[in-house]
C-alpha cells in the first residue's frame, strides 16, 4: 500500500517522468491507432511495429549511442521500408496483402533480431538497454529521452487535431473525399507517417512485439461505446493512458517486471469488457436484446393466433388447448407452453386445467397485430403494386415491429379501410 | 557435428512450417498463423507449470487446445462482437502473448524459457540438449522431435490430401460432397499450433511466423500446381536453413534471425525471377514480345 501513496505522491521526480511519459506515449499511440483501427490498417500497425526494430539497431550502429533522436530516425526510416515494400508486394505480385504484412513482419523482425544480437556481441558497452525495445520499460523513461519522446508526441496529437476532418473523412467515404478533390494519397500518407512516429515513440513504452495492442486495442474498445469519431477518440486515449498509468506503476512497483506486457493485459482487460458488457454494441446486451425481440415476437404470434381462432364466432374468450394452437399455427409444444405461462404470468391469458383463454388485454393486442398485418398487406398491394399472394411474409414481419404513430398513419393513409386484400376483415378496437 | 545438427534441425522445422504455411496463405489466413504462434505461449509457459518439464505431450496438446481457442475466439469476435477481422486478430494475440511473457516473468524461478528465448529461440544450444537410451546419446532430442512432427505432418498431408484441398480451394463443394470444411479448418489450426509449440525451443514465436509464410510465399509465385507447390516451399525453406546458418555464424549473431532474413531473401530472388511471376521476367518478356 505505501508504494502505492509513493507512487501517487509523484513526490520523486523520476516517478513524475515516468507517469507523464508513459501516460503521453500510450495515449497519443491511442489517438492515432483509432484512425490505424477505422482505415482497417490494424496489422499493418503490427506490421510497423516489429519492422522499426532493425532501424533502431541500424541507428545505434551508424552513431554508437542510444541518442533516441538517432533510433527514431532509423526506426522511422525501416518503418516505411516495411510500408512501401508490403504495398509493393500486394501491388505487383498475386501475394494477398495479409501475406505480404506477415511476410514482412517476421523478415524484417528477423532482421532486427540478427542486428541485436551481433550489436550485443560486439563488446559496445552503450548497447545494454537497447533490448528494452522488444519489451518496453516506462521506468527507463528518464530525464533528456522524455523531452525527445514527450516532443514527438505533442507533435503527433497536434497533427491529428489539425487534419481531424481529413482523417475522418477518408476513414468512412474515401470515393467522397476523392470528389471533393481531397488530395487523399498525400492525407494517406501523412496519417501512415504518423502511425510510424507512434510506433517509434510507443515501442519505449510496450516494445516492438505488443506495439500493435496499445495501437488499436484501445479503439476496439472505444468503438462499443459509442459511434462519435471524437468521443470515441476521447475514450481511446482515456483507456490508453489508463493503461499507461498502470504500466507505469508495475515498472516502478517491480522493477524485474517487463512493462509491455502488464500494459497489454490492462488495456485488453478494458477491452474485453467493452466487447461483452457495453451497453448498446456488447455482446451480452446484444443477446438479451435479440431474445427479447424472438419473445415479443413468439409472444404476439400466440395471441395472434388465438384471435385469429376465434374471428369467426366472435366469441374471443373461449377456451382452447394448446394443441388447438399448434393446429393452427406450428410451434413447438416446448416453446408454446413457455409463452403461454409467460402471456398468463402478464396478464394476457387465463389458464383453467389444460385450457386457456383471452383475457381483454390479450384479444386487444392480438387484435392490434392482426390489424397491423392486414393494414400493412393492403398497404403493400394498394401502395407498392405487389401482388396479394407475396404480401404475407413480409407482413407476418412488420406486425410486430410497427410503432402506433406508424399504425396511425397508415391506417389514415388507407383511409380506416375494412377489408384487406384477402377479403378478411381489419378488425378495429 | 554440431554445425550438422543445428542446420538438420533448422531445415525439419522449416519444412513442417512451409508444408502448413502453403495451406495458411492459400486460404488467407497468413495472420491467424501469426497470431497462434504467439499465442501459443501462455499455452507453453502452463503446461511447463504443470509437467515441469519441457517434452511431454501435455505440452503439445495444451498448447495445440490454445490454438484452436485463439482461432475461436477471433472468430467469435469477429461475428458475435462484430469487431472487424484485423484488429480481432490484433487483440486476441496481442492479449495472449502478454499473458505469457507475464507468466513467465513471474514464475522465472520455475519455468527454464526467458523473454529473449520466446522470441528468437536457442537454436544454437540444440546439440547440447541430446536424448539418452541406456546409457548412449543418440542425438539432440529437438532433432528427434522435430523429426516426429515433420513425419506427423507429412502423413496428415498425404492422406487428408483430397479434403484440404477442397476444403482450401472450393469450400462450397467440399461441404456439398460431405467434408466437413470446420472439422478441417481445426485440425488444420491444431497442427499449426503443435508445430508452433514444437518449433519455439529453437526459432522462438516471431521466426516461426517467417518460416510459415516466407517459403510458401516463394513457393506460390514459382507454380500454380498445389504438389509443387509443397515441395518447393520446403525446398525454399531448407535453403534459408542452411544459408541462414552460415551467415549468423559468420556475423556471430543470432541464427533464427539469419533464417528468417534468409527466408526473406529467396523470396524476393523469386518475386523478381519466378519464370512464371516474377516482375522482371514479366517485364522483359513484355519488352520483347513488343520488339518482335
Amino acid at each position: 500500500m505505501n508504494s502505492l501513496l509513493d507512487f501517487f505522491s509523484f513526490a520523486d521526480p523520476n516517478i513524475r517522468f515516468v507517469v507523464i511519459g508513459s501516460v503521453l506515449l500510450t495515449a497519443s499511440s491511442a489517438i492515432v491507432g483509432t484512425f490505424t483501427f477505422l482505415h482497417k490498417k490494424s496489422l499493418v500497425g503490427d506490421a510497423i511495429a516489429h519492422a522499426v526494430l532493425p532501424g533502431i539497431c541500424l541507428g545505434f550502429i551508424l552513431s554508437g549511442t542510444k541518442n533516441p533522436a538517432y533510433l527514431i530516425a532509423g526506426a522511422f526510416v525501416t518503418g516505411w521500408i516495411s510500408l512501401i515494400g508490403v504495398e509493393y508486394i500486394t501491388r505487383h505480385t498475386r501475394i494477398k496483402e495479409d501475406t505480404a504484412i506477415g511476410l514482412v513482419l517476421s523478415v524484417f523482425f528477423g532482421i532486427g533480431i540478427l542486428m541485436l544480437t551481433v550489436i550485443q556481441k560486439s563488446g559496445n558497452a552503450s548497447q545494454s538497454g537497447l533490448d528494452h525495445f522488444l519489451f518496453g520499460k516506462a521506468a527507463a523513461l528518464v530525464g533528456q529521452d522524455l523531452l525527445v519522446f514527450g516532443t514527438v508526441a505533442v507533435l503527433l496529437l497536434l497533427a491529428v487535431f489539425l487534419l481531424f476532418k481529413e482523417f475522418s473523412l477518408l476513414a468512412f467515404d474515401k470515393d467522397y473525399a476523392k470528389a471533393i478533390g481531397l488530395p487523399v494519397r498525400g492525407i494517406e500518407l501523412t496519417l501512415t507517417s504518423l502511425i510510424v512516429l507512434a510506433v517509434v515513440i510507443g515501442i519505449q513504452a510496450v516494445g516492438v512485439v505488443l506495439m500493435a495492442a496499445i495501437l488499436i486495442t484501445p479503439a476496439a474498445a472505444a468503438r462499443f461505446w459509442t459511434n462519435k469519431i471524437n468521443i470515441m477518440i476521447l475514450l481511446a486515449s482515456v483507456f490508453g493512458a489508463f493503461s499507461g498509468l498502470s504500466g507505469a506503476y508495475i515498472s516502478y512497483i517491480a522493477p524485474a517486471m517487463p512493462t509491455g506486457p502488464w500494459i497489454v493485459i490492462v488495456i485488453s482487460t478494458i477491452a474485453f469488457i467493452s466487447f461483452f458488457f457495453a451497453p448498446k454494441r456488447g455482446v451480452v446486451n446484444r443477446l438479451l436484446r435479440q431474445r427479447n425481440i424472438r419473445r415479443t415476437i413468439n409472444d404476439e404470434n400466440v395471441l395472434k393466433t388465438l384471435y385469429q381462432l376465434s374471428e369467426e364466432s366472435r366469441n374471443f374468450f373461449i377456451q382452447r388447448s394448446a394443441e388447438e394452437i399448434i393446429r393452427r399455427r406450428r410451434f413447438s409444444l416446448e416453446t408454446l407452453t413457455k409463452v403461454l405461462n409467460r402471456l398468463k404470468r402478464q396478464g394476457y391469458l387465463e389458464q383453467t386445467g389444460k385450457h386457456w383463454s383471452l383475457t381483454e388485454e390479450g384479444k386487444n393486442r392480438g387484435q392490434r397485430v392482426v390489424r397491423i398485418h392486414r393494414l400493412w398487406e393492403l398497404y403493400l398491394t394498394t401502395h407498392l403494386n405487389i401482388a396479394p399472394d407475396h404480401v404475407h411474409d413480409d407482413a407476418d414481419t412488420i406486425e410486430h415491429l410497427l410503432t402506433p404513430e406508424l399504425e396511425a398513419e397508415l391506417e389514415k393513409l388507407l383511409n380506416y379501410p375494412k377489408v384487406d386484400p384477402h377479403k378478411s376483415e381489419i378488425p378495429y378496437a | 557435428m554440431n554445425d550438422l545438427y543445428i542446420i538438420i534441425t533448422a531445415s525439419l522445422v522449416a519444412s513442417s512450417c512451409a508444408l502448413l504455411g502453403c495451406y495458411l496463405i492459400l486460404r488467407k489466413m497468413a495472420m491467424v498463423g501469426d497470431a497462434i504462434s504467439h499465442a501459443v505461449l501462455p499455452g507453453i509457459v502452463i503446461a511447463f507449470l504443470i509437467s515441469g518439464s519441457r517434452d511431454s505431450m501435455t505440452m503439445l496438446i495444451g498448447a495445440g487446445l490454445i490454438g484452436i481457442l485463439t482461432t475461436f475466439l477471433i472468430e467469435f469476435l469477429h461475428k458475435k462482437a462484430r469487431l472487424q477481422t484485423d484488429a480481432s486478430i490484433g487483440v486476441t494475440f496481442t492479449w495472449l502473448f502478454a499473458i505469457g511473457v507475464v507468466l513467465i516473468s513471474l514464475f522465472a524461478g520455475k519455468v527454464d524459457l526467458d523473454q529473449d528465448c520466446v522470441l528468437y529461440g536457442e537454436i544454437a544450444y540444440v546439440p547440447l540438449d541430446t536424448l539418452i537410451i541406456g546409457n548412449q546419446s543418440i542425438g539432440p532430442r529437438a532433432l528427434y522431435i522435430m523429426g516426429i512432427i515433420l513425419a506427423a505432418i507429412i502423413l496428415f498431408i498425404v492422406f487428408g490430401y483430397k479434403e484440404l484441398f477442397l476444403t482450401t480451394f472450393d469450400p462450397a463443394y467440399a461441404t456439398a460432397i460431405g467434408i466437413s470444411t470446420t472439422l478441417w479448418h481445426y485440425l488444420l489450426m491444431g497442427a499449426v499450433s503443435a508445430t508452433t509449440v514444437a518449433s519455439f525451443e529453437s526459432v522462438g514465436a516471431i521466426l516461426v511466423v517467417a518460416l510459415l509464410i516466407a517459403p510458401a510465399a516463394t513457393a506460390y509465385l514459382l507454380t500454380d500446381n498445389l504438389k509443387w507447390m509443397l515441395a518447393l516451399a520446403c525446398m525454399a525453406g531448407v535453403a534459408a536453413s542452411v544459408t541462414g546458418y552460415y551467415i549468423a555464424v559468420w556475423l556471430d549473431g543470432s541464427i533464427a534471425g539469419a533464417i528468417a532474413m534468409m527466408a526473406g531473401v529467396i523470396f524476393i530472388v523469386a518475386m523478381l525471377f519466378s519464370p512464371t511471376h516474377g516482375i522482371f521476367t514479366k517485364k522483359f518478356s513484355r519488352t520483347a514480345s513488343i520488339a518482335s
